[in-house]
């Protein structure tokens, strides 16, 4: 055991050491403060030196490189680094609260409750893939929620970046990370799948909302291995009364083979905010662990060990959340077939791509409206309906697909909001045809190309035959915005 | 300081000028060239004469294997390699012939050591091709970082305390931070004939007070560097591959 070489009232590049608050296996942490700084700060000093982890100092070396890379409400702000010459440390912005650590004792939490949390913390975790980095320590003790209610995810100390060297992968001939929270391709050192992290939400989810950890405790190799091959009991065999919409997703992010969880944390968050729109397969009404018949062809199955050449990235690309956005009032034959056709273009060579179909039900800014039509249909149901319609040429597996029919005073702002909040990549909608309501009513198409955060596709459909003969080179056309 | 690397021109006229611009546009205050100025492309006169003139004005210019051909002809090469090194000494005039033959194999300063191949024996010409190569260069010196080319692939190796190495196919335009701790080797790609599958001009920006490295790619004029090459009746195939980066 080596010495705390810092104590209160140290100095260290300007940043005065106040007090220890928490000694770990790899680091110790202290408040500091520095003049002039407002914002509370934390010191994050690796344990090195003699009997000490040798791990230790890589690991602190990777999180030096990956935490200045990083931006975001995700992640805890960087402030600054000391080199190993004199003293190493990370100096970073204490986020206020607590971890999920402390529930633990208070186990099992409500379903909607872990259901929020999770959707939170897969938010967090696709900010982080769009970054390049994978967390591979997503556990309690590494996850915050600021008061504005984002996840934090702390500790970067196991994380790799796509662009930099991974330091860490041939440091360890073993596995390296929490044994319960850890994905099973990691224990064939596989450290390049961003579902891995997916796996460890997976069993956070489960073991928050049944009490139990999905595969035990086991810190030892051959009993983590066992998770290669043995699928977790179903939580509904825990509690019967498990909805199975959540153990839809909690068991699809617990598949051993990567590519059979959701292929991105942003389809992951997608489904606990949407839990009406979870298609439900059978792993929702399982009760019981698969056949030893099953787990024992697993043990054998050899497509794990095969290293995965595609980057973070890359699997972010393939599975991009496309909404598209459809007028059912206004818009006309011709319009809907050139959408549908773009659609179909789009997802053309993005198998694991999911399709949000949206409509808004304009609501008058004053008039209390009624939800039935002068028929007495209720209009919700029937735009529901005629959603899945429109998309069924496109012949869309039902994960793949969800409608959602959204009530707003202002379409516009209505569809930017449904994008930011479920994580959309690229919306696809079209221009509004009559010119006249255009110049009433304004163009919805083009504020939503100017305020929305992801690529927007505006399409129009071929023009008439008396419009082409004016503008012969004005053929079907989609604006990139 | 500012560093920008370059190697493995190899009388690409086009892709040398187009490196050079985008090195000074980014600031460079100091050139570092790591041989192999001639051999394959058709312009060896300007491309030793710029680096005469780069030298002239304080870069540092190593020796590679295809700049030694040039003086000695008992130095190893394959069939098309020595087509290009024959014609290219009846390019040369008597000074730049003298330039490229006194050129060191080495140089080292600041903790950092640049060398055209393998730093364990770089008379030898070896390539650092794995881990195994990189291993073996590594361990021959105690530079913090070693500099190579020779290959026309960009690598990143790097070996801790403990002795395990990594190895990195580094991507363009992110700066990598070159940690103490540890030993790096780092293989340059070609400015005049990559051979990564990536046609663009390959050098890289070293920032030696951030201790971080930048491997860039530069766009240039391959259709002209390849005419060239075959108005002068060399090899077609290093015309060709030119376009394909192979």
């Amino acid at each position: 055991m080596v010495k705390p070489t810092l104590e209160p009232g140290t100095l260290i590049d300007g940043f005065r050491v106040e007090e220890q608050l928490h000694r770990g296996g790899m680091a110790t942490l202290w408040r500091v403060s520095s003049p002039g700084v407002d914002t509370p700060l934390l010191m994050k000093v690796p344990r090195i030196g003699e009997g000490e982890d040798p791990a230790a100092i890589v690991s602190f070396e990777m999180e030096q490189v990956i935490l200045p890379r990083l931006a975001g409400p995700h992640v805890p702000r960087f402030v600054a680094a000391g080199d190993f010459a004199v003293q190493p440390y990370i100096v970073m912005e204490r986020v206020a609260g607590e971890t999920l650590l402390p529930r633990l004792p208070r186990l099992p939490l409500p379903y909607a409750e872990v259901a929020a949390m999770g959707a939170k913390i897969a938010t967090a975790l696709d900010h982080l893939h769009r970054q390049h980095v994978i967390h591979h320590d997503i556990k309690p003790s590494n996850i915050m929620f600021r008061p504005s209610g984002e996840a934090v995810l702390l500790d970067y100390g196991l994380a790799c970046h796509d662009q930099l060297p991974d330091l860490m992968q041939e440091e360890f001939r073993l596995p390296f990370g929490t044994a319960p929270y850890m994905a099973p391709e990691r224990l064939l050192r596989v450290r390049n799948d961003p579902r891995s992290d997916l796996f460890s939400l997976g069993v956070l989810l489960y073991f928050f909302t049944t009490g139990v950890r999905p595969f035990g405790e086991s810190e030892t190799l051959r009993g983590m291995r066992r998770r290669l091959w043995r699928d977790p009991e179903p939580p509904r065999r825990l509690k019967p009364d498990y909805p199975p919409w959540l153990q839809e997703i909690v068991l699809r992010c617990l598949e051993i083979e990567p590519a059979w969880r959701h292929p991105t944390a942003a389809q992951l968050a997608f489904d606990l905010g949407n839990p009406d729109s979870v298609k439900l397969t059978g792993r929702s009404e399982r009760i019981r662990r698969d056949p030893l018949s099953t787990a024992w062809r697993r043990r054998f199955n050899r497509d794990l060990t095969q290293r995965r050449q595609t980057t973070v990235t890359a699997q972010l690309a393939s599975a991009p959340i496309v909404a598209i956005a459809i007028d059912l009032g206004e818009g006309s034959l011709a319009l809907h077939d050139e959408l549908r056709e773009m659609t179909r273009r789009i997802l053309a060579t993005l198998p694991s791509a999911r399709l949000a179909c949206l409509n808004v039900l304009k609501l008058g800014r004053i008039s209390m409206d009624t939800t039935l039509d002068e028929q007495g249909h209720n209009k919700h149901i029937d735009r529901l309906v005629a959603l899945r319609h429109w998309a069924s040429p496109l012949k869309l597996g039902d994960s793949q697909l969800t409608v959602h029919v959204i009530e707003a005073v202002d379409p516009a702002a209505a569809i930017v909001e449904f994008a930011s909040v479920n994580r959309v990549n690229h919306i696809v909608l079209g221009a509004r045809q009559n010119s006249m309501m255009r110049s009433i009513l304004g163009s919805v198409s083009a504020k939503v190309a100017a305020e929305a955060t992801c690529t927007v596709t505006v399409v129009r459909p071929a023009q008439t035959e008396a419009a082409a003969t004016a503008q012969p080179d004005q053929a079907p056309q989609a604006v990139e915005a | 300081m500012r560093v920008a690397l370059l190697t493995d021109i190899h009388a690409n006229r086009q892709a040398f000028a187009a490196c050079l611009a985008c090195a000074r546009a980014e600031g460079t205050e100091q050139f570092v060239l790591l041989g192999d100025y001639v051999g394959y492309g058709a312009d060896p006169d300007w491309c030793v004469s710029t680096v005469m003139d780069l030298v002239a004005a304080g870069a540092v210019a190593l020796q590679g294997n295809h700049d030694c051909a040039v003086g000695n002809p008992r130095v190893q090469m394959n069939s098309e390699a020595r087509a290009a090194i024959e014609w290219t000494r009846s390019q040369l005039g008597r000074e730049q012939r003298s330039f490229l033959a006194e050129l060191p194999l080495t140089f080292e300063d600041w903790g950092l050591l640049f060398v055209h191949a393998d730093a364990s024996r770089p008379g030898n010409w070896n390539y650092v091709l794995d881990a195994g190569d990189a291993a073996r260069s590594i361990q021959a010196t105690t530079a913090h970082v070693t500099f190579c080319g020779h290959v026309h692939r960009p690598a990143l190796y790097s070996m801790s305390t403990t002795g395990k190495l990594t190895t990195f196919t580094p991507t363009s335009d992110v700066p990598i931070q070159l940690l103490q701790g540890r030993q790096w080797l780092a293989v340059l790609g070609s400015v005049g004939q990559p051979r990564d599958g990536n046609p663009a001009a390959s050098y890289a920006m070293l920032d030696t007070t951030r201790r971080e490295i930048t491997y860039r790619r530069a766009p240039y004029d391959i259709e002209s560097a390849a005419n060239c090459i075959r108005a002068q009746g060399l090899p077609p195939w290093l015309a060709d591959r030119l376009a394909v980066g192979r």
